[in-house]
């Protein structure tokens, strides 16, 4: 599986009700940021099928992207829409907490 | 072996007065600096110097990662020290980035490192071409990130590649109890640790810095303390330890030319250290109004720290003696620098005293009054020991005035300094007759042979005026009394005076009897004279007509005897 920069998984106007952007940030294609965005994809289809989008940035090839998102660790998910801003570092191996970061737990969404 | 010079370890210059002079140098280049200490010590103070000093002085670019205060806040704070980061980011001179890891906005799922801390920094010293890198405070990243485990080892990793990059660092971290930082991050930086300390004594702050570590360098070990204000920081090194002052033969004025006759060199010696002692209002600052004018005449430096007295109140109180000291301060020869001694602590007053002699590089300084310093007498007695060994390394002369409590008491600055003193002068009020008078004497000076004479002295309207002594058979006399007895040995003299102009007068008299007398007899011995001397022409002539009748008429008989 190859990570590409602002790779579109899945179309979508981004102004829909509900829809999710998700960025992944990561650094080269390390073990940690292939096993993050296969994990990512994962939790996508299974909760957010249709209607999210996921931006890949390499942050080897657009250093100065980092400083914009406010990003510290890699693999570093951010929820850009819906608001507010979210968070989500590591390579999301824990899905619960993927879940909890991204307002996605079953009860607390919506 | 022959004796190659060793390599010396590099050094990155911080451009902050005085540390440099500690660490012999600066910074180690290219490698990692911890600093450390409490809130509110300086520490980003002194990473923002060493950043802005860097860019501004040594054209070394410089990057500033801060984790605790946005780059707009930074930026604001700074510029009342002066510093204008705006301007530097806009030539390129400097990079701020701001990293903000909020712990309610990070969900952690998973295994992950800090790669992107080291993009962040990577491409800003790239963008600038950074020589220094600032990163205040790393352990917030302690409070953000959950897993410690990751944070140590990407920690380890930073500082090794932060020294891959060449680049000279500072990374600031708070005091831990027990430990030097909270988070034991000294055991990562091991290069050079600066422990910063802000502490109160009696109410009164003094920060204070020392050198924990410097691997590879040489570096003065004590605490030194700094200063920031409205110019940066200044960190004092009180160093200087030896006694290797030159002596100089050259002798400035006291400005009182009585004073200077005491003195046997007729004056106090260039770059000794005065020390000038009384209780209230015998006037000290009178005489050191004297002494600063007659330095400033010389067209010299002259630094007044007043700690009692407002500049203003000291010009206006010194033209009641005829000195006007407003214009040698238009001059700019004269630089008041006041301040209460309660402002700030000893070691606080010391490095301003520093910072302002480096500055004004004067060549006399008064000190009016040390006595106002407060504090326990050993710290006063080794900020005064400092003071003074600063001033003579700089060979410039020192002029102090101390307050006495009580008359005839040494007071306890006044025994501690005395030994550090080259010229003491005592002022003492005198007291008898009812009357209190001014007596000034020179307690010692050393190498000239001075007076051992209490002189009194007088605070006119044209200054400070030295009284000749009266020396008499009444010892040394002050004040009211010393003019009774002058008025009563003028009464003397005059008396004396008068005796012997009538003894003259007499003897001239005597003298003139005495050749009347002669020039009579001498008269009267001329007309002796006169009178034996006709006497004898007379007898001449009836012996001539004697004899001319004798042969008249030997003629008639002997004509008839013919």
């Amino acid at each position: 599986m190859s990570v590409s920069i602002q790779e579109s998984l899945e179309g979508g106007e981004p102004v829909e009700e509900g829809h999710y952007n998700l960025r992944l940030y990561v650094a080269g294609q390390t073990p940690k940021s292939i096993l993050a965005l296969a994990n990512l994809k994962s939790i996508c289809e299974q909760h957010l099928a249709g209607r999210y989008r996921i931006e890949v940035i390499d942050l080897l090839e657009y250093p100065q992207l980092a400083a914009g998102d406010q990003i510290l660790a890699v693999p570093t998910l951010v929820r850009r829409l819906p608001e507010p801003l979210k968070r989500i570092i590591g390579n999301l191996s824990d899905k619960e907490r993927v879940l909890v970061g991204l307002d996605l737990r079953p009860g607390a969404a919506k | 072996m022959t004796a190659t010079p060793l390599p010396r370890l590099p050094k990155s210059p911080t451009g902050i007065k005085g540390l440099d002079d500690v660490t012999l140098g600066g910074l180690p280049a290219g490698r990692p600096t911890l600093i450390c200490g409490g809130p509110g010590c300086g520490k980003t103070l002194l990473a923002t110097s060493f950043l802005v000093n860097g860019a501004a002085m040594f054209d070394e670019p410089g990057v500033f990662m801060s984790f605790e205060e946005s780059s707009a806040d930074l930026i604001q704070n700074v510029a009342s020290l002066g510093y204008d980061l705006a301007a530097l980011m806009a030539a390129k001179k400097l990079a701020m980035d701001f990293v903000r890891v909020e712990r309610s906005e990070i969900e952690e799922s998973g295994e992950y490192d800090l790669e992107g801390l080291f993009v962040r920094l990577g491409h800003a010293i790239q963008s600038i071409g950074a020589k220094r890198v600032v990163l205040d405070t790393l352990e917030v990243l302690f409070a953000g990130l959950g897993d410690t485990a990751i944070l140590r080892s990407e920690l380890r990793r930073l500082f090794a590649w932060l020294k891959q990059q060449n680049v000279s660092a500072i990374i600031t971290a708070e005091r831990g109890s027990g430990a030097l930082t909270r988070f034991g991050l000294e055991e990562y930086v091991s290069d050079c640790v600066l422990l910063l300390d802000n502490r109160v004594d009696e109410q009164i702050t003094t920060r204070r810095l020392r050198i924990v570590k410097y691997r590879g360098s040489a570096h003065g070990t004590n605490e030194y303390p700094f200063l920031i204000d409205t110019r940066g920081i200044s960190v004092l090194p009180v160093t200087s330890a030896g006694l290797a002052h030159g002596g100089s033969g050259a002798v400035v004025s006291s400005g009182i030319p009585g004073l200077n006759q005491m003195l046997g060199a007729g004056g106090f010696y260039l770059g000794t250290s005065i020390l000038v002692s009384g209780t209230a209002g015998t006037g000290k600052t009178s005489l050191a109004s004297h002494f600063v004018e007659s330095v400033c005449a010389r067209g010299e430096r002259c630094l007044y720290f007043a700690f009692e007295e407002s500049p203003a109140q000291i010009v206006r109180n010194m033209r009641s003696i005829g000195l006007d000291l407003q214009p040698r301060v238009d001059a700019g020869l004269l630089r008041f620098e006041a301040a209460r001694p309660s402002l700030f602590g000893l070691e606080m007053h010391l490095a301003r005293m520093y910072r302002e002699i480096e500055e004004f590089a004067p060549t006399a300084v008064v000190l009016d009054p040390i006595s106002a310093l407060r504090g326990d007498s050993g710290d006063v007695h080794s900020m005064l020991l400092r003071v003074i060994d600063l001033l003579k390394s700089r060979g410039i002369t020192g002029f102090l005035t101390n307050l006495l409590a009580a008359e005839g008491r040494m007071d306890h600055a006044d025994a501690g300094v005395s030994s550090l003193m080259d010229t003491w002068i005592s002022l003492v009020q005198l007291e008898s007759n009812g009357e209190r008078n001014r007596g000034l004497y020179v307690l010692k000076s050393r190498g000239m042979n001075h007076s051992n004479q209490i002189r009194e002295y007088q605070l006119t309207s044209q200054g400070v005026h030295l009284v000749d002594a009266y020396l008499g058979s009444g010892g040394v006399l002050t004040g009211s009394a010393r003019i009774t007895q002058e008025a009563l040995d003028e009464a003397t003299a005059r008396r004396r005076q008068l005796d012997a102009d009538r003894r003259r007068r007499e003897g001239e008299r005597k003298r003139a009897a005495l050749e009347r007398q002669i020039n009579d007899m001498r008269a009267t011995l001329e007309a002796e004279e006169q009178e034996a001397h006709q006497a004898a022409e007379h007898d001449a002539e009836l012996e001539r007509r004697f004899q001319a009748e004798r042969s008249a008429m030997a003629v008639q008989r002997g004509s008839k005897l013919a």
